[in-house]
């Protein structure tokens, strides 16, 4: 059941095979033995979830399911779910019970999928480790002393481990692609408004982007094709013909062009990465595939625009957290001032605070012209250089993370040796694009490798197609994590 | 007067929209607090702006009215600050991109003193941008804390910036006038300065002749006429004496205390707030198409001046076009019984038996402001709220101006039509009102009564011209109030005096 | 680039994070190390480049101006944050530290 995938979990739900209860409970029992060592999710609400899986039950009995009906999915804690405590990480939000429904979620639930839990993330979704969470590091499932990735690093730990069917996330600068390299499973991150971010907790309302993390391509295709579509309480989301994103994923890849960036080959890249990348772009050759060399002249500026932008919409975007209304207020203040300094100071980890300074400075009077604007401006540049080489190949592939995870804690003193290890990922999210990673085989430490897709525009149905052909062909999504925890 | 005021306006009006700018919360004043304020409105996590429509048509209405430069695509920033009454810890406005560029307000100046003619005088005005407004604080009755309510958070926002034309306090409240009559004229606005619909920040600096322009202080959040008035006046004499006593004027922010009649300063640190303007990413550029740009100005309503204009032309004295012309709705329905009353002659030529739209014009004058507007006052009604239709009123009268009917009659017809409806000619059949303009009828009459008081007759003749009233009285008995009153008058005059 | 401890203090407060002295000296030097790597974009020539705000070239859309959102002024104030022990709301109204103007 654990390594099924999605389609043949509903295949047997619909079937009577299992119901959806007694699934869910499978997972709950599975988090409840593993969640304490590896800390994937911060609240899950096992009433709650069987209360949904038993309203499934119905649906399916009925002949009324659709593809997800009755499937446990686990929730980032970024989405509000009503009636569910929503951190986003963050003490700031420690006991915050969402009035309302992300759209997201509202989505899920529409489909009659299962509410599994609340997954860990890094703090306001600013990290690439899950390690500036207030509620305590997630543990990589293939070794526990590495992190998962981040910031979604604790969906892509509960897909790895089977605490889940499938997962979503989200992707600011490769939220959802490196934690799913490093945990070796499939995620994806579509076109900047295709999924609605209506009750998605913001952090750069121009790069946030959801997505989805589960075992495999077909698995994020059914997904998709429940997250996506209009939404018409986000100015952002765009109004297109609904796709299934199911339809291309058995074509043939004879004719594919892909374009190999060279900047995404260079110094910095890991020995075993560049191993399991390369011996991937072989087995595309055997499937059909011609490489087109590309260069990407704008990307090595990637990081240092996606510093500047980002962190500046943060730090507008986490001004309302003033404890006035919701979340934390300090316990001890003498006025307006010190309630709203000692409320932000206390309620905020070290990194979201940084990343606040950064932007209030980039934005602040006689710098918005040589930081924000000039990022901006610099921003396009790198949209026109992936616009230029789409018309050289059908998709762009590289290695998704210069390295296999890394230690817990061996980043901690230098923030900007964390800024770089999404060296790959950012530019996707500065133009927009849509980008995926699926596993790629393992490194040196046997830790996981991931292999980044990146497409042009409304792309997802070839980048599915592209996967799950290379998924058909390998084996290493299939593989799962021995011995967990120990 | 060797000192120049300089003074410039921002006017923040609220626009007439059901729904806040952006989200759908309710805009309606005095509901409870907090229970107009939704996920939006209180800044909740993962919320997200979406722009009204409403609020859109209407900024382009007003730059449309002040024959401004709609600009074909515009951007919203955020404005960064901390405060209670701004859940986002931003507001949403428009800063290097508004919706609304220059344009320009004719006003008319009522010098404040001395005995100078009215003058007319253009200003212009910048730009008008849409911004969200904040919530409120209260202050008093929370043992120490302030109070905080939300419901006004969100509502649309028009911000009118003018140039800094204006040059003395007249010239300032003659522009606040004309705008204000302006916004709730095109119907963006209901202007109701008590509710804070509409809202004046005053900039004003002096300078000495041939000097360059001075440090401007502003005064914020004036809702009168009347203090805007005064509270320019004081702060003026404030930075002449200060000037003139070797100070120096510092950039501030002053508010004005209707109790003492001064401007001061705000008790805010010194440091000038660094907004931190940027492009909002939660929303896309606005771009104003063609199509909505002439479906706008095809709603926008003939200008006051022009209907001024006009019914000075149709001989009204400019006291009662002033009052025609207060509220859209009056003169609109001036305009559409004036129609009707000349539209009921259709076919027929004009000729001297017919009155000209003058005659209509006044008497239609004389019952909006009197008799229909008592009425409604009567009621607590206001005029779109009227039983009798401009159609009606233009029924009934066609039957006084024609002689059909006596004016006192014609009160009678219009008591019934308020409160029973009708059209005027069946109920004056109904009730037989019809006066009496048979002159032979009227010469019987009147022989009959100077045949029966001998006695008042002479005295009349013998000059005590009071006693003319008591024949009229007599003789509208006698006629049971259907005589035509201009006969009667013309023949009881004639034959009183001798006449035969 | 340099930033100085007046810098950081100056930005703290206008993001309105308390800190202590040690903190911001702390936070001077992360910060430093930040600019650095931003300050690489500042060479590049972006002359005539039109800035890029959002992924599509898309116009905003117009909502209809109706009212669409119910009172649900208790659910939401059910989330106000305690003060001494008390939810910081009362008569319907939040409650913060007075503010002199």
């Amino acid at each position: 059941m654990l390594n099924s995938s999605l389609a043949q979990l509903g295949a047997a739900l619909r079937a009577g095979k299992i119901s959806s209860v007694e699934l869910s409970q499978i997972y709950l029992d599975r988090i409840a033995a593993l969640n304490p060592t590896l800390n994937a999710y911060v609240t899950t609400n096992s009433e709650t979830s069987l209360a949904q899986a038993r309203q499934a039950d119905l649906l399916l009995a009925n002949g009324k399911a659709q593809p997800l009906t009755g499937i446990p999915i686990a929730q980032k804690d970024i989405f509000c779910a009503k009636g569910w405590r929503t951190t986003c990480g963050s003490k700031m939000l420690e006991n915050f019970i969402a009035p309302y429904d992300a759209h997201v979620i509202e989505r899920f639930n529409n489909a009659g999928a299962v509410n599994l839990g609340k997954t860990n993330m890094d703090e306001f979704a600013m990290g690439s480790s899950n390690e500036t969470s207030y509620f305590g590091t997630v543990k990589n499932p293939w070794d526990k002393h590495a992190v998962p990735g981040g910031s979604s690093g604790g969906s892509a730990c509960a897909v790895a481990a089977r605490m889940c069917a499938a997962a979503t996330g989200t992707d600011t600068g490769g939220s959802i692609r490196q934690p799913a390299a490093l945990c070796g499973i499939s995620g994806i991150k579509p076109t900047y408004g295709t999924v609605s971010r209506y009750g998605m907790i913001a952090f750069a309302s121009s790069l946030d982007q959801a997505g989805a993390m589960a075992r495999s391509a077909e698995d994020l295709a059914l997904l998709l094709n429940v997250m996506t579509g209009f939404d018409a309480r986000d100015s952002t989301s765009l109004q297109r013909d609904k796709e299934n994103y199911s339809r291309d994923l058995s074509k043939p890849l004879a004719g594919l062009r892909i374009g190999l960036p060279k900047e995404f080959f260079a110094a910095g890249l890991a020995q075993d990465v560049a191993g399991c990348v390369n011996a991937a772009i072989a087995e595309y050759k055997k499937l059909g595939s011609t490489i087109v060399d590309i260069s990407l002249p704008n990307s090595r500026l990637a990081v240092p625009v996606y510093y500047v932008l980002a962190p500046a919409e943060a730090s507008s975007n986490l001004s309302r957290y003033d404890g006035v209304r919701y979340g934390y207020r300090a316990p001890e203040y003498s006025d307006l001032t010190e309630m709203y300094e000692k409320s932000r100071a206390q309620g905020f980890g070290e990194e979201v605070k940084r990343r606040i300074m950064i932007g209030t400075y980039v934005l602040s009077h006689g710098y918005y012209d040589a930081y924000y604007l000039q990022a901006q401006k610099i921003r396009r540049l790198i949209a026109q250089d992936f616009d230029y080489a789409f018309k050289q190949c059908d998709v762009i592939m590289g290695p998704t993370s210069p390295s296999t995870a890394f230690n817990l804690g061996e980043k901690g003193d230098d923030p900007v040796q964390m800024y770089l290890s999404d060296i790959y990922t950012i530019a996707v999210n500065l133009a927009g694009l849509p980008g995926m990673s699926i596993p790629a085989g393992f490194g040196s430490n046997g830790r996981p490798v991931g292999l980044q897709i990146i497409g042009n525009y409304f792309a997802e149905a070839l980048m599915l197609n592209v996967a799950h052909q290379y998924q058909l062909a390998t084996d290493h999504h299939d593989r799962s994590p021995q011995n967990i925890g120990l | 007067m060797p000192w120049e005021i300089v003074i410039g306006l921002e006017v923040h009006t609220q626009l007439s929209t059901n729904s806040k700018i952006f989200s759908g919360a309710s805009t309606t004043y005095g509901a409870e607090p907090n229970t107009q304020a939704d996920a939006v409105s209180i800044a909740l996590p993962g919320v997200l702006p979406v722009l009204n429509k409403g609020a859109v048509e209407r900024a382009i209405k007003f730059g449309l009215a002040v024959g401004a430069h709609i600009a074909p695509r515009s951007v919203f920033a955020r404005k960064n600050y901390f405060y209670p009454d701004l859940p986002k810890g931003y507001q949403i406005s428009q800063f290097d991109l508004p919706v609304v560029g220059q344009g320009a307000l004719k006003i008319q100046v009522e010098p404040l003193s001395g005995n100078a003619e009215p003058y007319e005088k253009v200003v212009r005005i910048t730009r008008a941008h849409l911004e969200e407004d904040a919530g409120k604080s209260l202050h008093e009755d929370f043992h120490g804390m302030t109070g905080i309510d939300l419901n006004r958070a969100g509502t649309p926002l028009l911000e009118i910036v003018s140039e800094p034309d204006m040059s003395s306090a007249a010239e300032a409240v003659a522009y606040a006038k004309t705008l204000h009559s302006l916004v709730r004229w095109i119907g963006i606005c209901d202007g109701n300065m008590q509710e804070g619909s509409f809202r004046c920040d005053v900039n004003v600096s002096v300078r000495r002749h041939g000097a360059p322009l001075g440090t401007r202080r502003e005064i914020k959040n004036l809702n009168s006429f009347k203090f805007m008035q005064q509270a320019i006046d004081y702060e003026v004499q404030w930075q002449i004496d200060t000037i003139e006593n070797g100070g120096k004027i510092h950039q501030a922010t002053v508010l004005f205390n209707p109790d003492t009649g001064e401007t001061r300063a705000m008790r805010s640190k010194e440091e000038a707030h660094d907004y931190r303007y940027f492009p909002d990413p939660d929303l896309l550029p606005l771009d104003i198409t063609s199509e909505l740009l002439e479906k706008v100005r095809a709603t926008l309503p003939e200008s006051q001046q022009v209907k001024q204009a006009r019914y000075v032309k149709l001989g009204i004295s400019a006291e009662d076009t002033n009052i025609l012309t207060a509220s859209r709705e009056m003169a609109e329905f001036f305009d559409a019984t004036l129609v009707s009353l000349l539209k009921k002659g259709v076919g027929t030529l004009i000729t001297p038996e017919t009155p000209s739209s003058e005659i209509y014009a006044a008497r239609l004058s004389n019952w909006l402001i009197g008799e229909v507007s008592a009425q409604l006052n009567r009621e607590g009604l206001d005029l779109t709220q009227c039983p009798i239709t401009p159609q009606q009123l233009g029924g009934m009268l066609k039957l006084v101006v024609d002689g059909t009917i006596s004016n006192s009659a014609a009160k009678e017809v219009f008591r019934t039509m308020w409160s029973k409806g009708g059209d005027a000619d069946v109920i004056i059949e109904a009730k037989g009102l019809k006066q009496d303009s048979d002159m032979g009828a009227i010469e019987k009459l009147v022989d009959e009564i100077i045949a029966a008081n001998p006695a008042q007759v002479a005295e009349y003749r013998r000059g005590k011209d009071k006693v003319f009233g008591f024949f009229v009285g007599l003789a509208m008995k006698a006629s049971k109030g259907k005589a035509n009153p201009a006969q009667l008058n013309e023949v009881l005059k004639r034959k009183l005096d001798g006449a035969k | 680039m340099s930033l100085t401890n007046a810098d950081v203090q100056k930005i703290a407060r206008l993001a309105r994070l308390a800190m202590s002295e040690s903190e911001i000296a702390a936070a001077r030097t992360q910060l430093s190390g930040i600019f650095d790597l931003i300050a690489e974009m500042q060479a590049v020539d972006t002359k005539g480049v039109t800035p890029m705000s959002h992924a599509q070239d898309v116009s905003q859309r117009l909502r209809e101006d109706k009212v669409t959102e119910i009172n649900q002024r208790e659910l939401f104030q059910s989330l106000a944050p305690q003060y001494k022990g008390s939810p910081q709301v009362e008569a319907g109204l939040y409650l913060v530290p007075q503010v002199i103007e």
